[in-house]
């Protein structure tokens, strides 16, 4: 199940190459490392600051290698405060960076429901009533909310609107263009190369290998890329940031336990729309209580339209597609997106632990940066920010070394980044953060209110913890079901889907009286259209399969599937002999199943291995 | 051939086609919607035509292959971290616009200058690589001009396959009709070939040869010299670009009979 390789394991000859620096994963954080680094690898007379040691004579060789195709493949609309990427690039114009814009406009919106479907409490449900009845007093219109004010803890007020992928892009041209350090897409990691108690490089995956990852003809056996310092920033479901965390294990206390899928679409609005770039809208109560969603816009007509379905949403006929496409139909988003054009669309697991999930953040030779590190602060629902700004600090933490001439050891790294980032603003606001949401499990009020009292006494005061793995929290279909749907239709369902290898929440959503959705080929599109239409996904042949089921035995009893359910791309489907069968070609990288497996193996492990792959969504505007 | 090949690649950077291509007009001309925010891949034909150079480069000793590109830098940039870790080859960066195989007479003659330009070309070692067309927005005729430009006489278009016989002769496939090929032979270098799909997979990655080409294509791109395509500017007097229609089903395991089947349906209901 390790993604770390052993290196005493290794019965296959492979080539070697040595660098000073590898890093794994090109996000916001790798970004904000490189951008730190490269600014000093050079003398003022424009000689290198630096030689490197496992090539004596040239300058310090720092490679970085991307699973995906492209640098810009990045899945992520969002709205950022970004302090820290405005302290490295200080008097920027952010309209260089295509979709970019300052936020204008912030809304917090509850959303009621139009359609009366949804899975809401008795109280939620007199609250909706309340409203309805006083429609006037609470300037309900189109079935929403406009809330008059929006924590401090939550507001992007003086923040970006951004594209990821566009953003990785700009930045990934920054730092090519300036020839001092290497990016490589299309080139994924297969793990850490782990030797008695560090990590001496990365094992880059092997090529012509049949789906098993059997070698076959054109074999060509994944390099070993030996390095003094590994730099691991390949985000919350990565191959080698999980493998040493299976190696190494967590810091006492810790674990991985909260998640969520973001999945989002970017929306052309029609000519007439006239929704101002930098409007942000947070939304809550539809398309169920649980989910959260967003509406950001940015400039020429285009939005980002999505939500976060979280681990702790207790329903097993998970699909974030088609509340997804709910959601946009709303009457208070509607209004603005009905007659927009999809242009594309995405997926991405969020760790949502936060600081209660980082691993251990400095090893022998190693790093750990980013999402993957617990960096996301989860009160202020912020991500990007923060990775940035962990990268940075590492940056600075590697120069005080190399100029020190120190090795990159635990000790010497735990001196320099982990005492940096302690100090930081990020890790100040996650000890506030992370205990927020510590009453979502109880409910959607809860849960509110829990960030609400953490947000306001600055982390002092919180909901006491009650956070099972998500594998244990996911009730029955029977136990969600059973007073809604009588048993034996539930029963038939369940045989029907797995008789024609479907996931089960479209029928429960009818049968729930969720309305068909009306495709109409622009914006509202089957799940296999929207893969093809939000750029497209590509799986390049000679590598294995990156979606493994570890213990088919396991797999073939376990009911309902969640990994089917809650699959992105419909790349998991229900065989017919019970076993869920994998299709790359549909897989967009989301992670979704590595989480979503109900099955328990050694404590919390899932029995879906999410292994590295090549490939991918080809989406530009993400 | 003791000395071997110099084997000059013409080929550069068009729209991902995965992403949804939209035409529209634009000050400057036809052009696509938010052409700047697509990703950028190398034109496939230049890329078979590279392959097919690193290939030939592989097997004759001494032999050299450079890559010439014209397009905008960055997206050039771009490309290269995707490419560079293929094949080895020399990149000869000319900073144009992107779309630009627009004018295949300005084109020819910034590629044929800079290729003339190589220190140390030995134009009896000259193999001209490119691709037989463009996905660009092309008229297919930029290779074929640059030959000309170079004073090129064995020309060669639609090329799957080169063979060198014992006595240094070039024997050449080029397509015809009906899926069958023309068995060209030539003395030898200088020759250019527009490359079809040719015969052999993509190259897979690899990471020492990324670290060797980077030594070249990022001085390369720093120096590019900025190329004035159609300086006097570009008028259109009509366009029409393709009528798009696509609709897709994702099916598994269907046969051939059938998909056929079902294609001739579907025209028949055009």
């Amino acid at each position: 199940m390790s993604a770390a390789v052993s290196e005493s394991s290794t019965t296959v000859e492979r080539q070697q190459m040595a660098v000073d620096i590898a890093c794994v994963g090109f996000g916001p954080a790798m970004g904000g490392f490189l951008t730190t680094l490269s600014r000093s690898l050079l003398n003022a007379e424009g000689t290198p600051r630096f030689e490197s040691a496992s090539l004596p004579g040239v300058p310090l060789q720092v490679v970085c290698y991307e699973r995906a195709d492209g640098l810009g493949f990045g899945v992520s609309g969002v709205v950022t405060r970004a302090r820290g990427i405005r302290e490295s690039f200080p008097g920027l114009d952010f309209a260089e960076i295509p979709m970019a814009v300052p936020v204008k406009t912030e809304k917090l919106v509850y959303l009621l429901d139009p359609g009366k479907a949804s899975r809401r409490s008795l109280v939620l449900r007199a609250a909706d009533r309340c409203i309805r009845a006083f429609s006037g007093l609470f300037s309900l219109r189109d079935e929403g909310i406009e809330l008059p004010f929006i924590p401090g803890f939550m507001t992007k007020q003086d923040g970006l609107v951004l594209s990821i992928g566009q953003f990785n892009l700009w930045v990934g041209e920054q730092l090519t263009s300036s020839g001092l350090v290497q990016i490589w897409p299309s080139t994924p990691v297969s793990g850490a190369l782990i030797e008695n108690d560090g990590v001496n490089g990365v094992r880059l995956a092997d090529q012509g290998t049949e789906l098993d990852g059997s070698p076959a003809e054109g074999f060509m056996p994944g390099m070993d890329v030996r390095a003094a310092l590994t730099v691991i920033g390949d985000g919350p479901v990565g191959a080698v940031g999980r493998g040493i965390d299976a190696h190494f294990g967590l810091p006492q206390g810790h674990g991985i336990r909260e998640w969520a899928l973001g999945m989002k679409m970017v929306i052309e609005l029609r000519e007439d729309c006239r929704l101002e770039p930098g409007m942000v809208l947070h939304t809550l109560g539809y398309p169920e209580p649980e989910i959260f969603g967003f509406l950001y816009v940015h400039p020429n007509r285009l939005v980002s339209v999505g939500i976060f379905i979280p681990s702790w949403f207790r329903n097993p006929a998970r699909t974030s597609y088609r509340y997804l496409q709910h959601f946009i139909q709303h009457p208070y988003l509607w209004r603005h997106l009905e007659g927009g054009t999809l242009k594309s669309w995405g997926a991405k697991s969020l760790q949502e632990s936060g600081r209660h999930g980082e691993p251990f953040l400095v090893g022998n030779g190693y790093a750990r940066i980013g999402e993957g590190s617990g960096s996301t602060n989860v009160l202020a629902g912020s991500g990007v920010d923060e990775a940035w700004a962990t990268g940075t600090q590492l940056a600075e933490a590697v120069l005080d070394l190399l100029e020190e001439k120190k090795a990159f050891t635990r000790e010497n790294l735990r001196n320099a980044y982990v005492r940096r980032r302690r100090a930081s603003w990020v890790d100040q606001e996650s000890r506030v953060a992370c205990d927020s949401r510590n009453g979502f499990p109880y409910g959607l009020i809860p849960g509110l209110l829990g960030m609400a009292i953490a947000g306001v006494s600055r982390g002092k005061v919180v909901i006491p913890a009650r956070r099972p793995s998500p594998n244990k929290v996911t009730p029955s279909l029977k136990e969600i079901y059973g007073g809604r749907i009588p048993q034996a239709e539930l029963k038939g369902m369940a045989e029907d889907a797995i008789a024609g290898g479907l996931p089960l929440h479209d029928q429960i959503m009818n049968r729930l009286g969720w309305p068909e959705v009306p495709y109409d080929g622009k914006l509202l599109v089957s799940q296999q259209d929207a893969l093809l239409m939000g750029g497209s996904v590509q799986a390049p042949p000679g590598y294995a399969n990156h979606v493994v089921f570890v213990r088919p035995e396991v797999c073939r009893e376990c009911e309902p599937k969640l990994c089917v359910e809650m699959c992105s791309g419909q790349a998991i489907t229900r065989g017919r002999d019970g076993l869920p069968n994998f299709d790359r070609e549909k897989c967009v990288y989301c992670g979704a199943c590595l989480w979503n497996c109900r099955a328990e193996i050694g404590g919390e492990l899932s029995n879906v291995d999410f292994r590295a792959g090549a490939g991918g969504l080809h989406s530009a505007l993400n | 051939m003791s000395t071997g090949y110099q084997i000059v690649v013409c080929g550069s950077i068009v729209p991902d086609p995965l992403q949804t291509l939209e035409p529209i007009e634009t000050p400057g001309g036809p052009g696509l919607k938010n052409e700047m925010l697509l990703p950028a891949v190398l034109d496939p034909w230049a890329g078979h035509a590279l392959f097919e150079a690193a290939n030939l480069a592989s097997r004759v000793p001494g032999s050299k292959v450079w890559l010439v590109s014209l397009g905008a830098k960055a997206k050039l940039q771009q490309v290269m971290m995707t490419i560079a870790q293929k094949v080895s080859f020399e990149l000869l960066a000319i900073d144009g616009p992107g779309s630009g195989f627009a004018d295949a007479h300005s084109v020819s003659e910034n590629l044929a200058e800079a290729i003339a330009g190589i220190p140390g070309l030995d134009r009896s070692r000259l193999l001209l690589f490119g691709g037989w067309e463009s996905a660009s927005r092309g008229a297919g005729v930029t290779m074929q001009m640059i030959g000309e430009r170079l004073r090129i006489l064995d020309q060669f278009q639609g090329v799957d396959q080169i063979n060198v016989h014992v006595d240094g002769s070039l024997e050449i496939m080029e397509r015809v009709e009906g899926g069958r090929h023309q068995v060209s032979v030539c003395q030898g270098p200088p020759a250019l070939l527009g490359w079809a799909t040719g015969n052999l997979p993509e190259p897979r990655n690899n990471p020492q040869i990324g670290m060797l080409n980077m030594r070249t294509v990022m001085p390369a791109l720093q120096h590019a010299k900025t190329g004035a395509v159609a300086p006097n500017g570009l008028r259109y007097r009509s366009v029409n670009p393709p009528k798009q229609q696509r609709q897709t089903r994702i099916v598994k395991d269907m046969s051939a009979d059938e998909v056929a089947r079902e294609i001739a349906e579907w025209i028949g209901r055009k």
